[in-house]
């Protein structure tokens, strides 16, 4: 039976196939050029000043230079709190939101995924319902909740509005559905209660799952300035993506912007580098059914 | 949900004096499911309990406020004023700068939407055709764009874009003498939003180009031979008979994202306001009256309609999309 299909193979491949190369060459050029800018962007960050405002314009640093690292610091010396305190900030407001938002939606994708609860249909219906909406566009309302709520001007604000990303809880639901009921019938049997099986089965089963959570959050809560924007009042609570703001659109700043953005972008890139293999284990099974 | 579980205490709790066998089955003929049930399921209900507590009060809460405001006419100072569907008509007949944001957004959606979504897929569809080692690098190189900040897209694009000359694009086409002074890319009324799709259209492989990569992944590598077969051989083929049908699920996912991703967007290269408002998007007019006029009613009203509009487009995806079992 093998061979027959092999023979039948060769047969069909009597031209010799040149589209694996092919591909591979364009995959390579395409992936260059989409690759490059950001190298510009950290090329452009050890670029000396004359180079910046070359004419004709230079990709690659010739003469490179930490000089634009310490104008960012200069900059920010001149500032009301000091850099550290909005990289503090920033740390700690995004570890504290990774943190609960995997809490959180990993506890609510366990049962909805695995227990037949009265509505968990029409919640999930909802929640695939909820991937398409704006929330953004409900600014004044969000604000006057989140102002009525008391948590503006504290890093509540940072963290909890976003906890509920229904495309976090979407993706885990989807992975956990394809594990077997089994593991978790084998633990109720045991006398394992929910609580049990929720922390010592679904979260370790959740791993790679928890780690998309990550690649997808991450972003949005590391370059948050918006919030820093609209619910901070005083200066020592506010992120460092809300100081790269306000000093950049300087000319005289350019290297110092580009230092900055390069801070505001490898982050999410490096762990993504890192946890890649786990993020495709995931989106494996990111798919409406 | 909370409905749901009212008017099922309410039931049960009258005739459980009377009949019993006949009100279980009333109850669980109007409604599925009884209180019982309900209780039995607590841990349930306690374990989603954060999640959709923060989902009522800061996702959905916000946007059935919006929709009551949008009917309102309301500076947040005094209490809105009902005013029935005069926004609507506003915004429609009235409003030539909705009108001007309207088909900027739809310019935007209509190219990036379907372009982002179609190269994601290709390029996905590409990616899996390699052998595996050099799979995690081409994914990196293609994703990473849409990690990058927005000040940082400002650094790379607007160097590259600068309206004088000293920017890339316009030096080299100075160079190459095809122009003889320097384009002003981001201030051009025609140009502003051809740039800001460039743009968009880099970093438009996202979550759902990860989706599609994965969802190649998962293809089961036995339905390749069993289509060669039946004929299936090259690689083109295989995608129209084995990928396509197998990555539904994907297609359909990435399809919602990028419905949401296209008609949400923001600012343009040219920043806000721009000249003749050649780069006004919905997003950013809504927030001009939410944000600057205060005119919370009438903002509302164009984020119902952005909603509508991004829900009905959703509901099309699913109809064609979705697997009918």
């Amino acid at each position: 039976m093998l061979q027959v299909d092999v023979d039948y193979l060769k047969k069909a491949r009597k031209h010799r196939d040149y589209s694996g190369p092919i591909i591979l060459i364009f995959l390579s050029l395409a992936g260059i050029v989409s690759f490059l800018p950001l190298i510009y962007l950290v090329s452009t960050a050890f670029k000396p000043p004359e180079e910046l405002f070359l004419y004709p314009p230079t990709f690659f640093v010739r003469n490179p230079t930490l000089q634009n690292f310490s104008d960012l610091s200069t900059v920010t010396s001149n500032s009301l709190v000091p850099f550290s305190r909005y990289l503090f900030n920033t740390v700690f407001v995004t570890v504290c939101y990774l943190f609960t938002l995997i809490l959180v939606d990993t506890m609510a994708c366990y049962p909805l995924s695995k227990h037949k609860f009265p509505g968990h249909k029409a919640l999930f219906k909802l929640v695939t319902t909820a991937l398409m909406f704006v929330t953004a566009a409900a600014g004044i309302p969000s604000y006057l909740i989140i102002t009525k709520l008391g948590i503006d001007n504290t890093y509540f604000v940072y963290i909890i509005p976003g906890l509920a990303s229904t495309t976090v809880l979407f993706l885990m639901k989807q992975f956990l559905d394809q594990v077997p009921n089994q593991i978790f019938e084998a633990g109720k049997i045991d006398g394992a209660s929910e609580w049990k099986l929720y922390t010592k089965i679904a979260l370790p089963l959740l791993k790679n799952a928890q780690a998309t959570a990550i690649i997808l959050s991450f972003g949005g809560i590391w370059g948050d300035a918006g919030t820093s924007n609209t619910y901070i009042y005083e200066e020592n609570l506010r992120t460092l993506a809300f100081f790269m703001n306000t000093i950049g659109g300087n000319v005289a700043r350019t290297g110092a912007t580009a230092v900055s953005s390069l801070i505001m972008t490898l982050p999410s890139i490096i762990i993504f580098i890192i946890q890649q293999s786990r993020v495709m284990d995931t989106m494996a099974h990111s798919g409406i059914k | 949900m909370a409905k749901n579980n009212d008017s099922n205490k309410k039931e049960s709790a009258v005739p459980a004096v009377q009949k019993p066998k006949k009100r279980f089955f009333n109850v669980e003929k109007r409604f599925g499911y009884t209180l019982h049930e309900i209780w039995r399921y607590k841990m349930s209900y306690g374990l989603i309990a954060p999640f959709f507590i923060v989902f009522i009060i800061f996702s959905l809460l916000p946007l059935l406020a919006s929709t009551a405001l949008s009917f309102t006419y309301w500076s947040i100072l005094e209490d809105p004023v009902f005013t029935g569907l005069d926004n609507y008509q506003y915004l429609f007949v009235d409003d030539p700068l909705f009108l001007k944001a309207f088909s900027n957004t739809l310019y935007y959606a209509v190219i990036v939407g379907p372009c982002g979504y179609v190269a994601s897929y290709f390029f996905a569809w590409l990616i899996n055709q390699v052998p595996d080692k050099f799979r995690a690098l081409y994914v990196l190189a293609f994703y990473a764009p849409s990690l990058t900040s927005g000040v940082a897209m400002a650094v790379v694009w607007g160097v590259m874009f600068s309206n004088d000359s000293t920017g890339y694009l316009n030096a080299l086409l100075l160079k190459l003498g095809f122009i003889y002074e320097p384009i002003m890319w981001t201030q051009d009324v025609n140009l502003i939003m051809p740039v800001t799709i460039v743009v968009a259209l880099w970093s438009s492989l996202g979550t759902g180009f990860l989706s599609f990569v994965a969802g190649f992944r998962g293809v089961d590598r036995e339905l390749y031979d069993a289509a060669a077969v039946d004929g299936v051989t090259s690689r083109f083929q295989r995608l129209l008979y084995v990928d396509i049908p197998q990555t539904m699920p994907q297609l359909l996912f990435a399809a919602v994202l990028q419905i949401t991703g296209a008609f949400t967007v923001g600012g343009t290269m040219a920043g806000h306001p721009s000249p003749e408002d050649a780069g006004l998007t919905i997003m950013l007019h809504l927030g001009d009256y939410s944000g600057t006029r205060f005119e919370v009613g009438y903002a509302s009203a164009i984020a119902v309609v952005l909603s509508v509009l991004i829900l009905g487009l959703g509901r099309i995806a699913f109809k064609l999309l979705q697997d009918k079992e």
